[in-house]
């Protein structure tokens, strides 16, 4: 049974979004992703200062499996990438929460409001 | 509604990810494929297989009807118990499927097909037994399971697991079966490796499945299953080649036996006819990426196309199978299009890994 923080937002593309107190967004991919891709080979991250719309494919998460992409939940633009998670993806399998994508500033910081709330995302997963 | 193998269970509790596979219930992986390929490689794995289906020929005609219907020839197979790959071909010199044939006496051979092929197969060759008024009888056996156990370690294993059994097979030479009461113990494979495919009533296979696990055997899904036959260089039918693809083009000439001219197989004629139009190498990825199938291939010699890849757990690189201009060499510098992305990669000759040993 895969793990759904309360204290996170989601994308129904299985993103997950942490708010931090400079108001910028934490972004990577939920548990029940990682588990679904399977073993995660290679990711490309986007570089800080692109400026990105929500839906819009920003990364790409290589499993052995298969190639997805992961999406921008909100406007805004990209301030960092993690580096260390590009040298070692299969740490996304390990701890998909503690093991972040990239982060983005927001351009309207009350719009991650209108994210899917941990409840309404196990909901969304318990459709699938 | 999925059909599931004799094992169901026993994956379902070894906690798989079951996945839908030709129509099967099968299991893709039980946790890490990564870490299931690496004990296949390093000590010893073993594949629910049982939805690939067994066929029994047996009459006074079997052995002359096989050498029309396969395009490598069961006359090499002198000794009881030897195996042999083979293709069979359509008229067109396309390929209706891939198999293993075992002979076990000149009127007793059994081919083991792929599952998702398994009906057509069987509609196939009972319609030229009809046609030829052969005499051989065609039986399905669904009433068998089937367990691949693969890995430097894997035959020690099974002897371990199976009472009585290394008696009977340790003289098994590669690409031999024996049969050992109600179980057909065969020195084949699919993961380059040494080790053992199994077949035994259904009913005897869960007994087995867990015997194996007690003696250190890994349970190993279909993912790890792909990344191991492309490491060594096995095609895979419907991915690699089809009903619409020369052998000839697919780097399966080496099973086309062309010696005995008055052999009239089927599909002889426009593979001699045509010969090779191209050729098929492998791809190492240089730059960052992984590789899939349908990638684009641009070299020297013109274009061309991955038919397979993924990420090789043994070479920690990216790697393909690609259909290429025949003028293409091993050790060429080559341009593969990932996703509007060119990247470069190097071709190599098959396979990438054998008995645990990185060759490229």
């Amino acid at each position: 049974m895969s793990t759904v923080p309360a204290d996170l937002k989601y994308t129904k593309s299985h993103e997950w979004i942490r708010t931090e107190a400079d108001g910028t967004l934490t972004i990577g991919i939920t548990d029940h992703a990682q588990e679904a891709l399977g073993d995660i080979v290679f990711l490309e991250l986007p570089e800080a200062g692109r400026s990105v719309t929500a839906g819009e494919a920003v990364a790409v998460i290589e499993s052995v499996k298969a190639a997805s992409d992961i999406y921008a939940p909100l406007d805004g633009e990209i301030v960092d990438s993690n580096a260390a998670a590009v040298d070692a993806p299969e740490t996304i399998n390990t701890d998909a929460y503690a093991n972040w994508l990239f982060k983005l500033r927001p351009a309207d910081g009350a719009a991650v409001e209108a994210l899917l709330d941990s409840t309404a995302y196990e909901a969304e997963i318990a459709k699938a | 509604m999925s059909k599931q193998t004799p094992l169901h269970r026993a994956h379902i509790d070894a906690g798989a990810r079951m996945v839908d596979f030709a129509g099967w219930e099968m299991p893709v992986n039980y946790g890490s494929q990564i870490e299931e390929h690496h004990a296949v490689r390093r000590q010893a794995g073993m594949f629910d297989v049982s939805h690939m289906l067994a066929l029994d020929l047996r009459g006074a005609d079997a052995k002359k009807f096989l050498r029309t219907l396969l395009a490598n020839d069961v006359a090499k197979l002198a000794t009881p118990g030897k195996a042999l790959y083979a293709c069979m071909l359509n008229p067109a010199g396309g390929v209706v499927d891939d198999l293993i044939v075992y002979h076990f006496a000149e009127d007793r051979f059994r081919l083991v097909v792929n599952a998702g092929t398994a009906d057509k197969d069987l509609a196939w060759i009972q319609e030229r037994i009809d046609r030829d008024a052969a005499d051989v009888d065609l039986a399905p056996r669904r009433d068998l399971a089937m367990i691949a156990v693969q890995g430097p370690q894997a035959r020690q294993r099974c002897w371990q697991a199976i009472a009585g059994s290394q008696a009977a097979s340790d003289g098994l030479a590669p690409f031999h079966a024996t049969e050992f009461d109600d179980l057909l113990i065969a020195r084949t494979g699919y993961t380059g490796e040494d080790g053992f495919e199994l077949a035994l009533p259904s009913a005897r296979a869960p007994g087995l499945w867990r015997a194996l696990m007690q003696a250190g055997v890994v349970p190993c899904g279909l993912g790890a299953r792909d990344t191991l036959r492309l490491e060594a260089g096995m095609n895979l039918y419907g991915q690699d080649m089809d009903e619409d693809t020369s052998p000839l083009d697919a780097g399966l000439g080496w099973t086309i036996d062309f010696k005995d001219e008055g052999r009239h197989f089927v599909g002889r004629e426009p593979l001699e006819n045509n010969g090779a139009r191209r050729r098929m190498l492998g791809l190492v990825l240089e730059d960052k990426g992984v590789l899939r199938a349908h990638m684009k291939v641009t070299t020297e010699h013109g274009e061309g196309l991955t038919t397979s890849g993924s990420f090789s757990p043994t070479l920690q690189k990216a790697i393909a199978f690609a259909r290429l201009p025949l003028a293409v060499a091993p050790g060429e510098q080559v341009q593969v299009d990932i996703r509007g992305r060119p990247a470069e990669a190097r071709t190599v000759k098959l396979p990438f890994v054998r008995k645990g040993q990185c060759l490229v």
